[in-house]
């Protein structure tokens, strides 16, 4: 087992895939030459040469659309965005051409799209978005947003292997911030499934991303100061939901707080509330309670972020009051 | 070469060039048949579409089929088209059946999108044929990305992609180039000028005197013809497609045309004066490609009918084999959102 950074985790799998399967290539900006702006593809170019690591122009209309284009006639490209905010720039092709394809052409349309997001970096309202429910509600795509190195690794494998389009958000946060254990040998996380990071029986946390850390840090202060016994859903994909390990959850603890980093009104965090109370009405013993950032841009000053995020003392607070209905 | 230049009310400059193709007696006739076959497939879809037997909208590209043929007739098999919704004859040329366009445009599940989608939005990778979808100039850039796959693949087939003088405004549009320049892919855009994008006229969608002098922009080579005359439009395809397949990059190749019929079959297109209609009946392409074979003593009054004929007979069979195709059951609607 390698003990590594997230980032490192990323990379690594993006270098295992393109030494295993010679149809997959990176496009992007400034990922070549300057390895990536958070330095994701450092040294791909000297290794795997120009034709698989390509330094783009700045258009990502065209980015994206290449992507998919190269995706339909058998390659596996792998296009960078400098920033998941960026990606609105070139929304049209991810949605009106990339996560159609299949259901109107019936070809496979094998691409990733690698989306640097989140916030807490003091980035502003323009380097800090979480874009998931845009992509969420667009049929056709896969979306992953991994919280540990493991689950990182083992997801931009699976997306490189995928046949559909696949959004990977990869939380700048943690890029430098998390450390996991890798194993040395080949595995894969598979799309669709979601992993128990901590296991309770009190209230259940679904969460993902940056937020997982944070529920697993609240988990375990209301644990060691009132007893609450937390179990955390880290969901790891985000589109197809594991609704199964959700309900299954839902039915131990009856109780649900669901924790994302991305705008409450809107978010993932509605459709997962929907879906519990249509299939686990009879298991709650409360409401189900939502955590996201509140419903502003993403201010730049750190008093004025630091209020619009959900952290760990806002979770604690929820899963006081939970445990208290 | 000698080079002329006239002026007509809406388009700016058309270069013509005097040029000199190398077309065979049977080339000749093949691109006559499929002139024909454009006009002919597309008068069955409105008159279809009148029946009420088109599931949503029709469109035509009377006017370009000269475009759109001797384009289509410059690529090889190898080569990847992306048709616009004018270029019927783009896909004929490719290769596509009748029967197949006809399914498309009632819908049916035997179509090559399954009902999914209509007129020429489908693909057919046994052809290399992408069609297009609704969102002018979305295409470009997946055909800048297969013409990158292409290149990487060292496949050296060309990408042949289409615009309108409206949609070229669209951002994907440059985008592209931007990247296809700068690459050097294997790629040409054709801007079909039609004078009108949907009913906006052309002097209210650009500034500069000619669609071409964009190319300048991208270092590319651009040119602007006359899109009615099919012997220069092969030959300027031509001569994009060879120097695509060369690695020498994209050409942008304005194509002067005339849209004869409204934007869609809905649109009776009272806003186009009746004069330029007139001036450019003129021009027809499918009378052009009449004339240039009788006067080159290859189309005889024989041959015409028995073209005329074959043409009928195909469509006749077309329309009659979708019409008797089921359309997909109704559940089919909620399957294959992702590959498995």
């Amino acid at each position: 087992m390698a003990h590594i950074t997230y980032i490192e985790a990323i990379s690594q799998g993006l270098w295992e895939e393109m030494e295993r399967d010679s149809s997959v290539f990176l496009l992007g900006e400034d990922i070549g030459l300057f390895g990536g702006a958070f330095k994701v593809t450092k040294g791909f170019l000297q290794h795997f040469g120009e034709d698989r690591v390509i330094d783009t122009v700045l258009a990502e209309t065209a980015i994206l659309g290449a992507a998919t284009g190269a995706a339909v006639v058998g390659m596996r490209p792998v296009a960078e965005m400098q920033f998941a905010d960026f990606v609105t720039t070139g929304f049209s092709q991810l949605v009106n051409n990339s996560a159609s394809i299949h259901y109107r052409w019936h070809l496979p349309c094998p691409m990733v799209v690698r989306l640097p997001s989140g916030a807490g970096i003091h980035g502003g309202p323009f380097h800090s978005r979480n874009p998931e429910a845009w992509f969420f509600h667009q049929p056709g795509l896969k979306i992953v947003a991994p919280a540990t190195p493991y689950d990182a690794k083992g997801l931009i494998k699976a997306a490189i292997r995928d046949s559909n389009p696949v959004v990977y958000l990869e939380h700048k946060r943690l890029y430098r911030h998390i450390k996991g254990e890798v194993p040395d040998t080949e595995y894969i996380v598979e799309i669709g499934k979601g992993d128990i990071k901590r296991s309770g029986n009190d209230v259940s946390i679904i969460t993902y991303g940056s937020m997982v850390h944070m529920a697993l840090e609240a988990a375990d202060v209301v644990q060691n100061e009132y007893g609450i016994s937390v179990e955390v859903i880290d969901l790891r994909s985000l589109m197809p939901l594991d609704t199964e390990l959700i309900f299954q959850s839902v039915r131990k603890t009856g109780k649900v707080l669901i924790a994302h980093e991305d705008n409450i009104t809107g978010g993932i965090g509605g459709e997962i509330a929907a879906l519990i109370s249509d299939q686990c009405f009879q298991y709650l013993d409360a409401p189900v309670k939502r955590i996201g950032a509140i419903d502003t841009p993403t201010p730049y000053c750190p008093t004025l972020e630091e209020f619009f995020l959900p952290n760990t003392k806002k979770v604690i607070a929820a899963l006081q009051e939970l445990a208290a209905f | 070469m000698a080079v002329t230049k006239k002026r007509t009310a809406n388009s700016g400059t058309i270069m013509q060039q005097n040029v000199k193709v190398n077309l065979t007696k049977e080339q000749y006739l093949h691109l006559y048949y499929f002139m024909l076959l454009t006009r002919a497939f597309e008068e069955a879809i409105l008159k279809l579409y009148r029946q009420g037997k088109i599931v949503g909208g029709a469109y035509t590209g009377n006017g370009n089929e000269a475009t759109a043929v001797g384009s289509a007739f410059a690529l090889e098999t190898k080569d990847y088209l992306f048709p616009m919704h004018r270029d019927m004859g783009a896909h004929l040329v490719k290769g596509q059946s009748l029967r197949h366009l006809m399914l498309q445009h009632l819908g049916r599940g035997n179509s090559l999108s399954k009902g999914r989608d209509g007129t020429g939005h489908y693909a057919d990778p046994s052809l290399k044929i992408y069609g297009n979808i609704s969102h002018l100039g979305a295409m470009i850039p997946m055909a800048a990305g297969v013409a990158l796959a292409s290149k990487l693949r060292k496949e050296k087939a060309v990408v042949m992609t289409y615009i309108g003088d409206g949609g070229s405004n669209v951002g994907d549009v440059h985008e592209s180039l931007a990247m296809a320049s700068v690459m050097k892919l294997p790629l040409i855009l054709i801007i079909e000028n039609n004078q009108f994008a949907y009913s906006t006229p052309v002097a209210k969608q650009k500034a500069m005197e000619k669609y071409s002098d964009r190319a300048a922009g991208y270092g590319i080579p651009g040119v602007t013809i006359d899109g009615t005359d099919i012997e220069l439009v092969y030959k300027t395809c031509k001569t994009a497609v060879e120097r695509a397949r060369a690695s020498e990059g994209p050409t942008l190749i304005e194509s002067v045309t005339m849209r004869m019929h409204g934007h869609s079959a809905h649109d009776g297109a009272e806003y186009v004066p009746k004069t330029l209609l007139v001036e450019w009946k003129k021009k027809d392409p499918v009378q052009r490609i009449e004339k240039l074979l009788q006067d080159k003593k290859i189309l005889t009054s024989t041959i015409k009918e028995e073209y005329e004929k074959k043409v009928f007979l195909e469509l006749e069979d077309a329309v009659q084999f979708a019409i008797d195709s089921p359309y997909p059951p109704a559940e089919d609607a909620a399957i294959g959102v992702y590959a498995v």
